[in-house]
C-alpha cells in the first residue's frame, strides 16, 4: 500500500514520503484468541501516528511486536525500505526502533545521565566515560528543548512525573533512533505536565523521528497527532489524517469499529465489514 | 511547537556550584543532602566518634594506646572484608546468611592444603578463594537462574557449610596454622618506612586523582566540586591517615629489648588494596553501575538490556569469595581453624557493618568503604566493653541494639528520601 491510498485517500501525496514502517497482514495468536488479524499499520518521519482503540483492542500487543518482544506470527514488516524481522528487543534497537512503556523503567537510585545510558554506558579502555555520557545527556536534552531539569545528576527519584517522561523519551532518543513509541505517556500526568510532554511528543516528530503514540485521550490525539489509527477487535478499523476527521467520528470507530460518516475516507483494509 | 518547556520543581535545589564561599556552600549543600535523608557516611563517623570518646574515658590507659588501636584493627579485619562482599548482595536487596561460614569452609580448605598436605602458602590461598567462588556460584545459581530466595538458600547454604566445616576439620579437632606467612597477614606490621610510604602512595594517588577529575570535569564545561573543596577533603585525608600511622608507627611492645612491635599492620594494606579495587569496581565500570540498576530496579535493568541473572551471580561469587578472603583473615588472626571459624556472631557482625556504614537493606544503595566505617564501630565496642570487662550477655545486647540503630537510620533515611524525592 503507498501512501495516498492507506492514509487518506483525498490527500495529496505532497507531504506524504514512504512510510518508515510499514506492517502489512499482521497476525498474533495467544493460544486460540486471535490478539491481531491481518492488521495493517504505517508510521512516517517526521508525523506523529496515534494508535488508538478501546482496551483489548490489540494495541499492546502490535507495540510489543513492533519492539520484538513478542514477534508476530506472520506478516511483512517493512522497515526504512526493507524487509525485516524483528525477533528480539536488542533487533529492534538495531533497527533504530525504540518504545518507552507505560511504567517507565527507570532506576530511581540512579541519576539522569546514568538512566539516560543505562545498560549502553560509553566506556573508554572499560571505564565509564562519564564527561562523554554527560556531555551526550546535555545534548540531547538541549535537543528536545528540555530546560526543567536543573541538574542531570539529580537522580531520578527526585523528578517529577513529567520530567521522568522526558527522561524516559530521551533515553529512546539519544541512541540516533529513527522510530519512537510512547505508550501511554501522559496517563498519570497533571494538566502542566501533560502539555510540558506533548510539547515534547511534537518536538521529537519535528525533529524528524517517526512518533507512534498510544493513547486514550483524544485531546492528547488531536493536540499532537497528524494520523489516527484505530484498532477495533484487532483489526486495524481506520487510518486516517487528523485534520480529515473530528473526534466524535474517531469515537464512534472506537467503540464500533467503523463511521458512516467517515466511511470514505476510511480504506477497505482491515475494516470490519 | 519548539517552545522549552518550563515546569516548577517543588524541591529544593542544591546547585553544585554557587556564589560566595565556596566551602561554605559544599558544607551546606551536604547538610542538605544529609536532611533530605542521604546521610551517607555521616552515622557511622559520628558513631566512631561517639564509641571512642565514651571509651577514652572509661578506659584512659587501655583503650586509646597504639597497641590496642593495632589490635582494633586486627579484630576489625576479617569483619570488614566479608563485610565488602556482603555489601555487593545488599545492593542488589538479596541477602546472603552463609558469608560467615562461608569464610570458615574456605579457611579449613586452605588449612587443609597448607597443614595436612603440606602445599605451599600460595597454592592454599587459591584453592581458599576458589571454594569461596565455588560456594558464590553454587548460590548464585540457585539465586539468579532456579529464582529461589536469597534467604533461603543462603539460610540453606548457613547449615550446610557448617556440616561441611566440621566435616572437613573433624569433630572437635582444629586445623593449625603453622605457615609463617599465613600468620603473617593478619598478625605482623610493615616496616615503620613501608607505613610511611604506603601513607604517601593513598594520599598522592587520592589527591592525582581528585584534581585531574576535577580538572577534566572544567575544560569538559561540566559543574565541578570547586577547587579549594576538593583541597580540603585531600588535607583531611592526609591528616587522619598521617595521624593514624604515627600512632601506629611508634612501639608499642612491652617490652621492645624482647621483641619490637611497631609499624602498619600489613593486614591495612590488604584492606586498602580492596577498598581501591572493589569501589573501582562499582563505581568506574558498566559492572559496578548494573549493579546499582539491578538493585534499584530490575526489571528496569532487564528492559535496558542488562543480563540482571549474569549480574547476580557475579554479585554472590563476588560476596563469597571476599568471605574466603575475611576466612583467611579469621585463621592467620587465630593461627587455627576450629569448628567455630566464621561462625558465632561473624555474619550477623559483618551484615551489621555494612549496614552501619550505610547500605541499604533494600537494595541500591551502598559503598565499599561503609564496610570499612561499619566494621570499626563494630570492632570498637567488642574492644571496648572487653576492656570494661563486660559479659559477653553485655556484648551481644549492645552490639544488638546498635544494629537496631543502624537499621533505624536506614528506613528513617529512606522515608525522608521519599517525601524529598531523593533515594
Amino acid at each position: 500500500m503507498t501512501v495516498p491510498e492507506g492514509a487518506a485517500g483525498a490527500a495529496t501525496a505532497t507531504d506524504d514520503a514512504a512510510p518508515l514502517l510499514s506492517l502489512r497482514g499482521i497476525n498474533k495468536s495467544f493460544g486460540a484468541v486471535h490478539v491481531l488479524q491481518d492488521v495493517d499499520f504505517d508510521a512516517y518521519a517526521g508525523q506523529v501516528t496515534a494508535l488508538v482503540g478501546d482496551n483489548g483492542a490489540g494495541k499492546s500487543t502490535l507495540i510489543k511486536g513492533i519492539a520484538g518482544s513478542q514477534p508476530f506470527d506472520s506478516g511483512d514488516y517493512v522497515f526504512d525500505g526493507r524487509q525485516v524481522t524483528v525477533t528480539n528487543p536488542k533487533h529492534a534497537n538495531e533497527l533504530g526502533i525504540e518504545v518507552v512503556y507505560q511504567d517507565l523503567a527507570l532506576c530511581d537510585n540512579l541519576d539522569i545521565v546514568d538512566n539516560l545510558f543505562l545498560g549502553r554506558e560509553v566506556t573508554k579502555n572499560g571505564i565509564l566515560d562519564e564527561a562523554t555520557m554527560e556531555r551526550r545527556a546535555q545534548e540531547t536534552l538541549a535537543g528536545l528543548s528540555v530546560r526543567t531539569v536543573k541538574s542531570i545528576r539529580q537522580v531520578v527519584a527526585s523528578l517529577s512525573g513529567g520530567q521522568r517522561q522526558t527522561v524516559a523519551i530521551a533515553r529512546a532518543v539519544i541512541w540516533n533512533s529513527k522510530l519512537v513509541v510512547l505508550d501511554e505517556p501522559t496517563a498519570a500526568l497533571g494538566v502542566a505536565q501533560t502539555e510540558q510532554v506533548l510539547r515534547l511528543v511534537r518536538q521529537l516528530a519535528d525533529n524528524g523521528l517517526a512518533v507512534v503514540l498510544i493513547s486514550h485521550n483524544l485531546n492528547d490525539v488531536f493536540q499532537v497527532a497528524d494520523r489516527i489509527s484505530v484498532l477495533y477487535l484487532g483489526r486495524m478499523a481506520a487510518q486516517m489524517k487528523t485534520k480529515d476527521v473530528k473526534s466524535n467520528q474517531v469515537v464512534e470507530v472506537i467503540t464500533t469499529g467503523r463511521s458512516d460518516a467517515i466511511g470514505g475516507i476510511t480504506n477497505g483494509n482491515g475494516e470490519l465489514k | 511547537m519548539t517552545a522549552p518547556t518550563k515546569v516548577e520543581t517543588t524541591e529544593e535545589h542544591v546547585e553544585e556550584t554557587g556564589p560566595g564561599n565556596p566551602l561554605g556552600t559544599a558544607v551546606g549543600n551536604w547538610w542538605a543532602r544529609v536532611r533530605g535523608g542521604d546521610a551517607g557516611s555521616l552515622p557511622a563517623l559520628l558513631g566512631i566518634i561517639a564509641l571512642v570518646i565514651v571509651f577514652a574515658a572509661l578506659r584512659p590507659n587501655t583503650f586509646t594506646n597504639a597497641f590496642n588501636f593495632a589490635n582494633l584493627i586486627h579484630q576489625a579485619a576479617a569483619v570488614i572484608v566479608i563485610a565488602m562482599g556482603l555489601v555487593f548482595v545488599l545492593l542488589l536487596g538479596e541477602i546472603d546468611l552463609s558469608a560467615g561460614y562461608t569464610a570458615g569452609t574456605a579457611a579449613a580448605v586452605m588449612g587443609v592444603v597448607v597443614t595436612r598436605w603440606g602445599w605451599s602458602w600460595p597454592l592454599g590461598l587459591i584453592a581458599c578463594l576458589l571454594t569461596g567462588a565455588v560456594v558464590g556460584l553454587l548460590i548464585g545459581l540457585l539465586v539468579a537462574k532456579l529464582g529461589i530466595p536469597s534467604f533461603v538458600v543462603t539460610l540453606a547454604a548457613f547449615l550446610g557449610l557448617q556440616g561441611v566445616l566440621l566435616q572437613l576439620i573433624g569433630e572437635g579437632g582444629t586445623i593449625a596454622i603453622r605457615d609463617d606467612t599465613l600468620r603473617a597477614i593478619n598478625n605482623n606490621d610493615m616496616p615503620v618506612w613501608l607505613g610511611w610510604v604506603l601513607f604517601a602512595v593513598i594520599v598522592g594517588g587520592y589527591a592525582a586523582i581528585v584534581l585531574r577529575r576535577g580538572a577534566k570535569r572544567r575544560s569538559s564545561g561540566l559543574t565541578f566540586e570547586p577547587i579549594q573543596v576538593t583541597l580540603a577533603k585531600i588535607a583531611a585525608l592526609a591528616v587522619l591517615l598521617g595521624l593514624a600511622t604515627y600512632w601506629l608507627s611508634i612501639e608499642r611492645s612491652r617490652n621492645p629489648a624482647i621483641t619490637s612491635l611497631k609499624g602498619v599492620p600489613i593486614v591495612v594494606a590488604v584492606l586498602l588494596v580492596l577498598l581501591v579495587g572493589l569501589t573501582f569496581l562499582l563505581t568506574k565500570t558498566s559492572f559496578g553501575r548494573h549493579v546499582y540498576a539491578v538493585g534499584g530496579n530490575a526489571e528496569a535493568a532487564r528492559r535496558a538490556g542488562i543480563n540482571v541473572g549474569l549480574v547476580k551471580l557475579a554479585c554472590f561469587m563476588i560476596a563469597s569469595t571476599l568471605a574466603a578472603v575475611g576466612g583467611i583473615m579469621l585463621a592467620s588472626r587465630d593461627n587455627s581453624i576450629s569448628p567455630g571459624t566464621g561462625g558465632a556472631s561473624t555474619l550477623l557482625y559483618a551484615v551489621g557493618a555494612a549496614v552501619i556504614g550505610g547500605t541499604s537493606l533494600f537494595g541500591g544503595k551502598g559503598r565499599i568503604v561503609d564496610a570499612i566505617l561499619g566494621g570499626f564501630v563494630i570492632a570498637i565496642i567488642i574492644n571496648g566493653m572487653g576492656l570494661l570487662n563486660q559479659p559477653s550477655s553485655v556484648v551481644y545486647m549492645v552490639t544488638g541494639l546498635v544494629l537496631l540503630v543502624a537499621a533505624s537510620v536506614d528506613a528513617i533515611s529512606r522515608r525522608r528520601a521519599r517525601s524529598t524525592g531523593r533515594v
